[in-house]
């Protein structure tokens, strides 16, 4: 991938540890290859900016925002999704 | 290949006909579109061999007739799930019942620009000319967003029309573009790194050499080939083990380069449209608080939000129970008039028979449930179309997991108290298939509205109404167990048919939350027919035959030796009459029970009946009588169906059920072995309950699940493992009762 240069010591933040209302930077998409690929042609690729809006009520999926919509998906998938908080 | 068969595939089929598609993703505004072109010309039905959806229709603009087809709603064209497939297979003409299209129109969200294009730039890459309909350009316009058409089209190199399909604005011009000459094939601009573009250059001139797919597309091809990682997709393609190795091969001499082939489309795509879209768009950028976003500060709160949802499955489920119930009383009205009418029309024998007792209500029967199906699928159309459907999946998508199932699954589930049928066919949200058929597999298990008639009968002859468990009565207590029994039951088979038969890590839940849009009532009231339409003709044509076979073992064998001689018997009723000694009354009370009496005994000796004695072996662990078999088996037809059954079983005449309840509970309750204990116990109305919360009574079910699922295998295998969960179950439930002395 075009940058794999950094970060092979310091621990990435993954979507996932995010607050509601905190936007951030997409900066890889890790986990299975398949997986990864729905991501990302759903616009979830490297220098995405997206915003955290919503837990559902039982605390998992999350709801994001990005290019314009809104998408949802589980706790599970958004901890593949490295990421630095803007 | 020559040259000819190069430019072949530009030229329109014929002078006076073109076929168009109409791609795009889920929510861009494709089926409202589709029904403001084609009107009311259009036919829905299933591609050969598959459960996805079909949809063509017409329109003629000018001389030219123009055939529309609609391909399923898709984010991209990666061919992972079964609609992906399907749609890419269209689009390439190698799907057997589709004629390929000449022009492919692209609908393309205005108010979503980029993950639109995404699908866009893949439409291109198929070989055929490419139109972009730019639709929602309200929504944008409101939204903020400015787009110049014609610099979007430039960049893009396609020609790009805006439209607001809902308003019907721009289509005359869409119309007039469709029967134009069609223009230029599209060109890829976005290029990857230069070994890629070798691999990828190498691939394609493999498949063109070798025929597996026209030239136009190759290259396009040989990119989903090589960079789509296709192991985990739930759909898999086997490809000619050449091309197989072909592909292995490429991937490690990149692996080898260290390159990541596998993340490198994605990105290269949209760094292509962020390009374009940056010469044509102005956005308001970031996230702005919509009226979507407010509904959704409600609709999805954490307390407010699932109270919302109980109000919208509330005011569902009241919405069936109310309103349905006066046109299928009017239907099953129209049947029993029909039947007397036929009665009266054809002279007594076989043909009367069949027709009177076994295709008219058998149809009627099916017929009663399309009110229930008519409402339901209002709704739900209404909910998928308003874009709550998604905020459903949402808010339960936490409790399915703990099934293995995902949040799209509850609608259908939920659908399935009403009646599974609409249930089933709901389930055509789910795009796993695997999802979709544990779905599929475990609907049947919620009690319908069919077994509360048998519940009702059961509870009220057996559970007197004044005991209390609690502070509930006893009757309330005993009706909720056999609710919450089918719950549990539907709980723990889909657990166990996700741990085994169909396991496979479920794909995640990667949804869309699409802006609330206000309904359109056109969609809403064509879907809701159209699902009526499928109803009746698929569960039709089986439902039928099934019918007709019921009444033959019913009505068979005609020459059977009976206990009396009805005829004379009537012979003498009528002498006594003549001679004073009865009354007109009395004459026709003694004939109508010699009429029911002579019933019985037929049903008693035929082949329904000898089956009954025939299953009472098996049944009789489960505290069941042969009468209680001829009832399971004739419950096939539809599970109140045991109701008049039994009725004419136990000689109390089945002409207005209701009123005759009160008698059937009599014989019911004194009804006897020879050994003069009571056939009826209230343990064995429990076990009877038991067992039709959990056994597959009703054909309308089987017939819709062999269409939906398109195989006889998963009908038979939902007969079966179900029949065997009731035996089982009804099995620990009589002898345990038994056991602790019930
Ligand atoms: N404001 C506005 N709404 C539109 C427009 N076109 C469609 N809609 C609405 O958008 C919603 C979704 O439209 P559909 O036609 O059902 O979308 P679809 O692409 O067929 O969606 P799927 O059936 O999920 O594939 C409906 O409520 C439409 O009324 C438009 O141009 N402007």
């Amino acid at each position: 991938m075009s940058e794999t240069t950094p970060t092979n010591t310091v621990l990435k933040i993954t979507l996932d540890t995010l607050k509601i209302g905190q936007e951030a930077r997409v900066d890889r998409v890790r986990g299975g290859r398949a997986n990864a690929q729905r991501l990302q042609e759903m616009g979830l690729i490297a220098g995405t900016t997206i915003r955290i809006l919503k837990f559902a009520p039982l605390g998992d999926p999350i709801e994001i925002f990005l290019r314009g919509y809104h998408l949802t998906l589980r706790r599970e998938e958004a901890a593949f999704i490295e990421v630095t908080p803007l | 290949m020559s040259l000819d068969s190069l430019s072949a595939p530009i030229a329109p089929s014929s002078s006076a006909s073109r076929t168009i598609a109409l791609a795009g993703n889920p929510n861009c505004g494709k089926t409202t579109l589709f029904n403001a072109l084609t009107g009311l010309r259009q036919r829905v039905g299933n591609y050969a061999g598959v459960t996805v959806e079909k949809k063509e229709g017409k329109l003629q603009v000018g001389e030219t007739d123009v055939n529309v087809v609609d391909i399923p709603g898709i984010y991209s064209l990666s061919a992972r799930s079964l609609d992906e497939q399907v749609a890419r297979n269209v689009l390439l003409g190698t799907q057997a019942d589709a004629s390929r299209p000449d022009f492919i129109v692209s609908i393309v969200d205005a108010s979503n620009l980029e993950r639109n294009l995404y699908l866009t730039t893949q439409l291109m890459e198929l070989g055929r000319p490419v139109l972009v309909a730019l639709n929602m350009m309200d929504v944008a316009a409101q939204n903020g967003i400015d787009i110049d058409a014609a610099a979007l089209g430039e960049a893009l190199g396609v020609p790009v029309l805006p439209i607001v399909a809902s308003r019907e604005v721009g289509l005359e011009p869409l119309k007039r573009r469709l029967v134009e000459p069609l223009p230029p094939l599209p060109k890829r601009h976005w290029k990857l790194a230069p070994s890629l573009e070798d691999e990828i250059k190498k691939l394609a001139d493999f498949l063109t050499e070798h025929q597996l797919i026209e030239p136009l597309a190759a290259e396009g091809e040989a990119i989903r080939l090589l960079l789509n990682d296709m192991e985990a997709a739930p759909v898999q393609i086997e490809l000619p083990p050449e091309l197989e190795n072909r592909i292995i091969q490429a991937r490690e001499r990149l692996e080898a380069a260290d390159i990541d082939w596998w993340a490198v489309e994605a990105e290269a795509r949209y760094g292509w449209i962020k390009h374009i879209c940056a010469h044509a768009v102005v956005t308001a950028e970031g996230f702005k608080h919509t009226t979507s976003d407010k509904i959704d500060r409600v609709v999805t709160h954490r307390i407010l939000g699932p109270l919302f949802f109980a109000f919208i499955l509330i005011l569902v489920f009241e919405s069936i129970s109310r309103f349905a119930q006066y046109p299928m009383d009017l239907i099953g009205g129209f049947f029993d008039y029909a039947g007397d009418w036929v009665r009266g029309l054809v002279p007594p024998g076989d043909m009367q028979g069949l027709l009177a007792d076994g295709v008219i209500p058998g149809v009627g029967g099916v017929i009663t449930f399309l009110p229930q199906i008519l409402i339901l699928s209002f709704f739900i159309s209404l909910l998928e179309d308003s874009g709550y459907m998604a905020r459903a999946a949402f808010i339960m998508d936490r409790i399915m997991r703990r099934v293995g199932l995902n949040g799209k699954s509850f609608i259908p589930l939920l659908s399935s108290f009403a009646c599974a049928i609409p249930g089933i066919m709901a389930t055509r949200t789910i795009e796993n298939p695997k999802d979709r058929l544990v779905t599929i597999l475990i609907a049947p298990l919620m009690s319908c509205s069919a077994r509360l008639p048998v519940y009702l009968l059961m509870i009220h002859t057996f559970f007197p109404s004044g005991k209390r468990i609690g502070i509930f009565s006893t009757q309330t207590v005993v009706l909720f167990s056999m609710y919450v029994l089918g719950i549990v039951a539907a709980i723990g088979m889909g657990w166990l048919f996700k741990k085994t038969l169909l396991r496979g890590h479920s794909p995640p839940l990667i949804m869309e939350l699409p802006p609330y849009r206000f309904p359109a009532w056109r969609n809403v009231f064509s879907t809701m027919l159209t699902r009526a339409g499928q109803f009746l003709q698929r569960a039709g044509t089986v439902i039928l035959a099934i019918s007709m076979v019921l009444w033959f073992l019913a009505a068979y064998p005609k020459n059977i030796q009976l206990s009396r001689n009805y005829a004379t018997e009537r012979q003498q009723m009528e002498t006594r009459f003549q001679a004073g000694q009865l009354t007109e009354a009395e004459k026709e009370q003694q004939l109508a029970e010699l009429k029911v009496a002579e019933a019985s005994e037929r049903s008693r000796k035929s082949y329904l009946g000898t089956m009954g004695h025939t299953l009472e072996p098996a049944i009789r662990p489960l505290g069941f009588n042969w009468k209680i078999g001829i009832g399971l088996i004739s419950a096939f037809a539809a599970r109140e169906v045991i109701i008049s059954t039994m009725a004419i079983v136990y000689s109390v005449g089945d002409d207005e059920a209701n009123e005759n309840t009160q008698s059937l509970q009599k014989a019911l309750q004194n009804d006897r072995y020879p050994d003069g204990r009571p056939v009826y116990t209230p343990l064995v109305a429990v076990a009877l309950m038991v067992f039709f919360v959990l056994a597959l009574q009703c054909m309308s079910t089987f017939a819709i699940v062999r269409r939906e699922t398109n195989s006889w295998r998963w009908p038979f295998f939902m007969l079966g493992y179900m029949t065997a969960l009731a035996y089982v179950t009804t099995l620990i439930v009589y002898q345990g009762g038994r056991m602790l002395g019930f």
